[in-house]
């Protein structure tokens, strides 16, 4: 680099500018091929954005935190979207009103499925405590999980990891799986995906239908809920953090 | 769009005070999605400004997701140590919640719908 290009740089790495512009530039590109890939859950446009984020930012020796400073703003917008779910769960009241019940304990044993097969897995191949900890909350949305693994004695930082590494394996075998079980009711796929994958499931499902996706964000606001309740007893119960 | 993103903005700050308020174990913007829902019942309807306000939101939720999952790169120290028992627990996990709670609420819908 000259040492003009070099100036530049290190002016533009201090800013927040180029975190955000970042993480919006790589998104898209990571959308671009996802739209041309005809969709294709494999071809899952977060897990392609954080790759090329990674890799540049491995590349330029840049920290972690120094990015999350622009990144941040991105990072923000999680809470108000969360809100917003509301409106398309309103959307879909008369339906919601009839599968109120069956939904309710789906949900309570689906979320216990997550916790508890998460745990007995990790334990079972002798993953350390925090690395436990972090696991057992996966299955809900990062704010929710973050709260719950600090909580408990995880790594909040190692659990967003999780969180979304889960929600882009829920986002691509989904559909697959539920072809494999004949589960073809579009309101119980996206309530599944809901409750396992949050809120990318949830992304993926509104891309594929309103309906689906309305129902993905309940069980993922609901499965928030469930396990921030539910977890830290369950941990209680096994022998305290 | 200004005036629904200041909507959600104040139903997720009614959740942050009710959360603290009460000291409850769940972040701030879940209680504001009940909040705004249990409001839009009331209200029975959607304002149309709303409406587009979330529809643009939510159509990139998963972009939202992407500065946590940057995250990663702070721990390939301890994901390279313990990657086989963390990829197996996600791996398991997903599959059994995905199974499980799909097929559940299968039966349940069908048997609802089967009784008279």
């Amino acid at each position: 680099m000259t040492p003009r290009l070099a100036e530049i740089w290190v002016y533009l790495a201090a800013s927040p500018l180029l975190g955000l512009t970042l993480t919006l530039v790589a998104y898209q590109g990571a959308y671009w091929l996802y739209t041309r890939s005809g969709m294709n859950p494999a071809a899952n446009p977060v897990a392609i954005a954080v790759a090329i984020i990674v890799a540049l930012l491995m590349l330029t020796g840049t920290p972690y935190a120094t990015y999350f400073d622009g990144a941040q703003f991105v990072h923000f917008l999680l809470g108000p979207a969360t809100v917003a779910l509301a409106v398309p769960l309103y959307a879909q009241l008369p339906r919601l009103k009839r599968m109120f019940g069956p939904a309710l304990l789906a949900l309570a044993i689906g979320s216990l499925t997550a916790i508890v097969s998460a745990i007995a897995v990790g334990w079972a191949l002798a993953a350390s405590r925090p690395t436990l900890m972090s696991l057992a909350p996966k299955s809900v949305t990062t704010p929710i999980a973050m709260g719950i693994a600090e909580k408990i004695g995880g790594l909040p930082s190692l659990t967003a990891v999780l969180v979304v590494t889960t929600g882009i394996l829920g986002a691509i075998v989904a559909q697959w799986l539920f072809r494999l079980l004949r589960v073809k009711d579009e309101a119980v796929q996206g309530f599944a995906i809901g409750v396992a994958a949050h809120g990318i499931g949830t992304a993926r499902a509104f891309q594929i239908s309103e309906t689906m996706g309305a129902f993905a964000a309940l069980a993922m606001g609901l499965n928030g809920l469930a396990t921030a309740l539910l977890l830290p007893i369950l941990i209680k119960a096994w022998g305290g953090p | 769009m200004l005036g629904a993103l200041t909507l959600l903005l104040l139903f997720q700050l009614a959740g942050e005070v009710v959360v603290q308020f009460f000291a409850l174990p769940i972040p701030g913007p879940v209680i504001g999605m009940a909040l705004l829902f249990a409001a839009l019942v009331a209200r029975d309807g959607v304002p149309d400004n709303l409406r587009s306000a979330a529809n643009n939101l939510l159509q990139h939720l998963s972009l939202l997701f992407v500065p946590a999952g940057v995250g990663v790169m702070v721990h390939f120290a301890r994901l390279g140590d313990e990657w086989p028992a963390i990829v197996a627990a996600l791996l398991v996990s997903t599959f059994a919640t995905l199974g499980v709670t799909g097929l559940l609420l299968c039966a349940f819908v069908k048997r609802g719908k089967g009784q008279p």
